[in-house]
């Protein structure tokens, strides 16, 4: 723990609350509605790595100089993903989403929070097996431009491929993870062919509007680092980019429980948490 | 007044847990919040398995949940359990600390920054030094600290660090803390 804020957390939420209007004001990220208990472990961890003792000394520096501004954020974005994160959760898609996906002539995919763009590779590499990637566009997004440069370059690290090639079998891949990559040194870069259909952008859920009309939203463990009010209105968004009848997939432990829009969706799968937007 | 226990524990951890739990009967004022290294397997078995046994309801916390008497909950496997300033709970799936996500400082130092005094922290048999740096932060909000006496436990390395970090109020054998906790709380 900052020996500054020894028990002083009033002031500790004071400082908080003033870095992030500043923020917002200066360079237009909003950061003033995320859990609390997530934000203030990243800022305090940060000002600790630089050295800093208060917030306040960090709001000073944040504002002055974009380039340490971005900095912090990459500090304040998770970008923990990994390819076919949650097996299962691809094992309910292919069963239960992609027979509707089939009746469809064009299809269009929003990846929100997309960060480095393992899942959503994850997500192209299922379409493709199943005949579907021509047929559609994938929307891949995320708010910190630093993420979407590594996702857009398909590149990632030999040394996680294990991992990955077990999760993608135990996600009903039909063929080998290798068969979509080649490797060089100590890297291994995905095929061209999944990213033809796939368009990577800048756009923040929590600033931003209604990106496009989609038939498919996939948004897995972003929601968790919000509070309340803003995962409502980020549902909210989601249900106006949704045909009738789209779906919406979350992480496994998101939940549209305790939220606003609970009644404006079906249930497809609970475990996996994949939700079809009601008709009326 | 304490108004929540929270208690790390991993190797052995379950063990010891089927021996505190089922002493917490329904009349037992405060919530109870876990976490239980289990590795990215799935909780349903043991946490089934607790509920069976134990008067008070056993479930996995989920996002947003407000915090409630009456109940234990366990942080659910790959995911780091946060106690918000409005006593609800929130999640994250940011990178592993002390390899472990969940991660027992990640709880113990959310549930202090939100408890402050209130709180009661316990350190339970496993064998990592997870835990100690969030004990520290109990102790530090005023909070009542516990640490297993690592000579009984199953695995001493836990508590150890444990009370490396923090001169803890009580120190005690896994079979006299239930009671501990009645006399702390009633």
């Amino acid at each position: 723990m900052n020996n500054y804020y020894d028990l002083n957390t009033e002031l500790l939420a004071i400082e908080l609350k003033l870095l992030f209007e500043g923020i917002y004001l200066k360079y237009g990220y909003d950061f003033r509605n995320y859990s609390k208990a997530h934000v203030r472990r990243r800022v305090l961890n940060f000002i600790g790595m630089k050295d800093l003792q208060t917030i306040s000394d960090l709001q000073n520096k944040v504002l002055r100089d974009p380039e340490f501004f971005r900095e912090f954020l990459d500090e304040l974005s998770i970008n923990v993903t990994e390819m076919f994160r949650d097996p299962d959760f691809y094992l309910s898609f292919r069963e239960n989403i992609v027979p509707k996906l089939k009746t469809y002539t064009f299809f269009k995919i929003w990846h929100a929070g997309c960060a480095t763009g393992e899942e959503v590779y994850s997500l192209a590499i299922l379409l493709h097996e199943e005949g579907l990637l021509d047929r559609c566009q994938i929307y891949a997004t995320d708010f910190n431009r630093k993420v979407l440069k590594i996702a857009k370059e398909a590149v990632y690290q030999k040394s996680d491929m294990q991992q990955y090639e077990n999760n993608y079998q135990r996600s009903g891949g039909k063929r080998k993870l290798t068969d979509y990559y080649s490797s060089m040194y100590g890297s291994v870069m995905f095929d061209k062919m999944l990213s033809n259909r796939i368009v990577f952008s800048d756009h923040n859920l929590v600033t931003d509007s209604v990106f496009a009309e989609v038939n498919l939203i996939l948004c897995r463990n972003v929601l968790i680092y919000f509070e309340k009010q803003l995962q409502d209105k980020v549902l909210n968004l989601f249900h106006e980019s949704l045909t009738p009848s789209g779906v919406l997939c979350l992480g496994t432990k998101e939940s549209l429980r305790f939220t606003s829009i609970e009644d404006k969706f079906d249930i497809i799968d609970q475990r996996q948490k994949i939700f079809k937007k009601k008709i009326i | 007044m304490y108004r929540a226990v929270v208690i790390g524990t991993s190797y052995g951890g379950l063990e010891a847990l089927n021996t505190i739990l089922p002493e917490l009967k329904k009349d037992f004022p405060i919530p109870v919040i876990i976490v239980l290294h289990v590795g990215e397997h799935s909780n349903d078995f043991f946490i089934n398995h607790l509920n069976d046994i134990c008067e008070l309801g056993v479930k996995e916390a989920e996002a947003n949940e407000p915090i409630l008497p009456g109940f234990v909950y366990f942080a659910p496997p790959g995911y780091h359990l946060q106690v918000e300033d409005n006593f609800s709970f929130s999640l994250s799936a940011e990178k592993k600390l002390n390899f472990s996500r969940p991660s027992i400082d990640i709880l113990f130092e959310t549930a202090a920054w939100a408890y402050k005094d209130q709180l009661i922290g316990i350190v339970l048999t496993g064998a990592n030094s997870d835990g100690a740096n969030g004990l520290k932060t109990i102790k530090e909000f005023g909070g009542m600290t516990i640490v297993q006496n690592p000579c009984h436990a199953t695995s001493p390395i836990m508590p150890r660090f444990a009370l490396k970090a923090v001169k803890p109020e009580i120190r005690l054998n896994i079979e006299d803390i239930a009671a501990q906790l009645y006399k702390l709380v009633l």
